[in-house]
């Protein structure tokens, strides 16, 4: 009896803990509170702000905070609050969450996704319930290309990265170029855009799967290839071992990789295997945002911003500067949100018809491995 | 289809998998001895072994390890590695039964009962090394959990060279390393079932529990023993893991563990030859796919294969047995 009493307890301890660190998680979230007034509103934010590749999502969220904070205390008479919705990146935990957002109609405007592929499929969801959507990270081209009316980003696409990608790999005089993707809504896509516009210069690709952890065969066929560069298009997970495992097999191919790199758990997984890597993001460097961004955000997180950091304070400020302007329903802020026209700490923000931002105000830059630490290298010609 | 590809580097293609299929091969050990003695399908040794690479990475980043130490000390890294990855593994997994699964055997549950435990251990040890462990200790050991979720590298402790070419394979040494540790510790463990009097034990439980008992055989303490092999093994797996390909991740054995159990059935589930047979053929059926197709075909491949041998072998390549003398 004793015994199974003993046992009993430490599964309920047990299980306490747990909750107790679930909730230690939650109550890091949602900033709780409702709106008061007149004046503000309630907005959501949602992405992968854990899980796999969080890193990438993580400074657009703080820098989201820091503006309805910074907002709040300058506009006491005007409180915004902002909910977090942690999709984890995956479009299936994101459905759920966009009905649930589109259902409450205290929710008047939505920062995300963070993810492209998340976002292509909360999109319908969001437009039917008539709720702005304003995106700082997801850059898959087609996204804008689909006839959606209330999807808004405030970085440059693919297509336009893609370019600069091409025209930094002709700068470098690459001969060989091999591609690699993650077979995902963004990776392939970044990759098939990047293939088009270097033409005759790939001389093989490969797809790797989601989660793969060992890559013999994509080695080989980089080996085979004697590629001078080699392209990745994906996230962090699968890029770090696989450049190291290239590394290792004694590849010396320049390792070249878009924003869903940028993320410093890529050179520290890949413990060494990284270093040299390029990374483009249509991210700015800390020290080029505008403002006082960088030195506000580095004293509240204690740290520079990494990517999207002023991507995500410019989605929050558009829907600050709605509800300044005394917006208070979904209809009117999305009509706000389609007339932008400001400078922005990222960039001059003013959308076109589709929702992407004029791609002559998109800037890229070109990010370089060192240590553990992502530097930034040069500006990127838009090609 | 690169036909030309795979057959010019067909050697090369052929090592690659060996030495991938053998990792695979040292977790199914895991999975193939509990199935052979309890005809339990444990799903959450695949976190007994991501226990083992994390066992690892702390043990070397507290030990202050750089990439490519001197020989010497390389060994040295290694064989600590080599225990504390056995001790973590085989404590692991030697928990797992006596909290969850010996309760549930004195209950005389129902072996869906054991097989929906297995999964729900599993995902909880996923979250414990995802979200608990990294709040407990993320600031005691930030290499470790200092980014939760995230993949974590560790120090390369050998640097992968060519030893030696034959026509246009190169056999690197850790590739070498990795197949000839891998064997040996499957060759000691097939001696230890065999030949020893502990392996009758598991042998005569596996064969007939009740006749055993009555025979003087401890049953509860050949299956904790059990339980521990597999462990022990799956922490070889994690050390040769971190030593060839150096990063783990709190949801690394998802992927992995689904590979063993594979090959485990590849093999013939039960069979400790048979988990070695299906995890290197299993191996070296993906680098062949890969190569074939595109590397995200790996696993269509592998699968398909798996079913075309069930087909026309329902047991595996060997057969179910743990000792068995019928056929």
């Amino acid at each position: 009896m004793r015994r199974s009493y003993v046992r009993a307890l430490g599964t309920v301890a047990l299980a306490a803990t747990l909750v107790v660190a679930a909730g230690c998680q939650d109550s890091g979230g949602g900033e709780g509170g409702t709106a008061s007034g007149d004046c503000g509103g309630k907005i959501a934010i949602f992405g992968a702000f854990t899980g796999d590749n969080a890193g990438l999502v993580i400074p657009s969220l703080n820098g989201a905070n820091l503006a309805v904070e910074q907002f709040n205390a300058a506009n006491p008479n005007c409180k915004v609050t902002m909910q977090q919705f942690d999709t984890q990146g995956d479009p299936a935990v994101a459905t759920p969450f966009a009905n649930q957002i589109a259902g409450d109609n205290s929710f008047l405007g939505v920062i995300g996704g963070h993810f492209s592929g998340e976002s292509d499929a909360t999109m319908p969801i969001y437009q039917a319930a008539g709720l702005a959507m304003v995106s700082p990270s997801a850059t898959r081209t087609d996204l804008t290309q689909k006839g959606n009316t209330s999807f808004y980003r405030v970085v440059g696409n693919d297509g336009t990265q893609a370019g600069a990608v091409a025209s930094y790999l002709k700068t470098q005089n690459a001969q060989k170029v091999f591609m690699v993707d993650d077979a995902s809504a963004y990776g392939a896509g970044i990759t098939d855009e990047l293939g088009k516009q270097l033409g005759p210069l790939v001389v093989n690709k490969d797809k790797i799967q989601e989660r793969q952890t060992q890559f013999d065969a994509t080695v080989s066929k980089i080996k085979s290839s004697q590629a001078d560069f080699v392209f990745y298009g994906g996230y962090t997970r699968e890029a770090a071992p696989l450049v190291k495992q290239m590394r290792a097999a004694g590849v010396n191919a320049k390792f070249v990789g878009p924003d869903g790199l940028y993320d410093t758990a890529f050179p520290s997984g890949a413990s060494g295997g990284a270093e040299g890597a390029i990374i483009t993001c249509p991210c700015l460097p800390a020290d080029k945002a505008g403002g006082t961004f960088s030195a506000d955000y580095q004293k509240k997180f204690g740290i520079p911003p990494g990517s999207y950091g002023a991507e995500g304070f410019d989605g929050a400020t558009i829907y600050l500067d709605a509800f300044k302007a005394g917006k208070k329903t979904r209809a009117d802020i999305l009509a706000f949100v389609k007339s932008y026209d400001k400078q922005g700490v990222s960039k001059y923000i003013k959308f076109d018809a589709k929702g992407d931002v004029d791609p002559t105000k998109v800037v890229i830059w070109a990010y370089q491995i060192k240590g553990n630490a992502i530097e930034a290298l040069q500006e990127l010609k838009l090609s | 289809m690169h036909f030309d590809e795979l057959i010019g580097h067909l050697g090369q293609h052929t090592v690659d998998g060996l030495s991938k299929g053998a990792i695979y091969a040292l977790i199914a050990l895991g999975y193939t001895l509990v199935y052979g003695v309890l005809r339990l399908i444990n799903f959450a040794h695949s976190e007994v072994f991501m226990v083992g690479t994390f066992a690892v990475l702390i043990l070397w980043t507290q030990l202050g390890v750089q990439n490519n130490p001197p020989v010497g000390q390389a060994i040295l890294f290694l064989v600590l590695g080599l225990v504390v990855a056995a001790v973590a593994s085989g404590g692991t997994a030697l928990a797992l039964e006596r909290i969850a699964y010996r309760p549930l055997r004195r209950k005389n549950a129902p072996p869906l009962i054991f097989l929906i435990t297995a999964i729900g251990l599993s995902l909880v040890f996923v979250e414990l090394f995802g979200q608990v462990l990294p709040k407990l200790l993320g600031t005691v050991l930030p290499e470790a959990f200092g980014r939760p979720r995230q993949i974590v590298g560790m120090p390369t402790i050998i640097q992968q060279e060519t030893l030696f070419t034959i026509g246009n394979t190169a056999i690197t040494n850790i590739q070498l390393i990795v197949f000839v540790a891998a064997v040996a510790m499957m060759a000691l463990l097939d001696w230890f079932i065999n030949r020893t009097r502990y392996g009758r034990g598991v042998r005569a439980v596996a064969q007939n529990p009740e006749t055993a008992a009555l025979m003087g055989v401890n049953q509860e303490r050949v299956i904790m023993l059990i339980f521990v092999l597999g462990g022990i093994m799956a922490g070889a797996a994690a050390l040769l893991w971190s030593m060839r390909f150096g990063f783990t991740q709190n949801s690394i054995g998802f992927v992995l563990g689904l590979k063993a159990f594979t090959a485990a059935v590849l093999g013939g589930i039960g069979n400790l030859r048979g988990a070695l047979l299906g995890g290197l053929f299993l191996g070296v059926v993906e680098v062949y796919g890969a190569t074939l197709f595109a590397s995200n075909w790996e696993d269509v491949i592998a699968f398909v294969v798996l079913i075309v041998v069930l087909m026309f072998r329902p047991t595996g390549l060997l057969g179910e047995s743990l000792g068995r003398a019928r056929a």
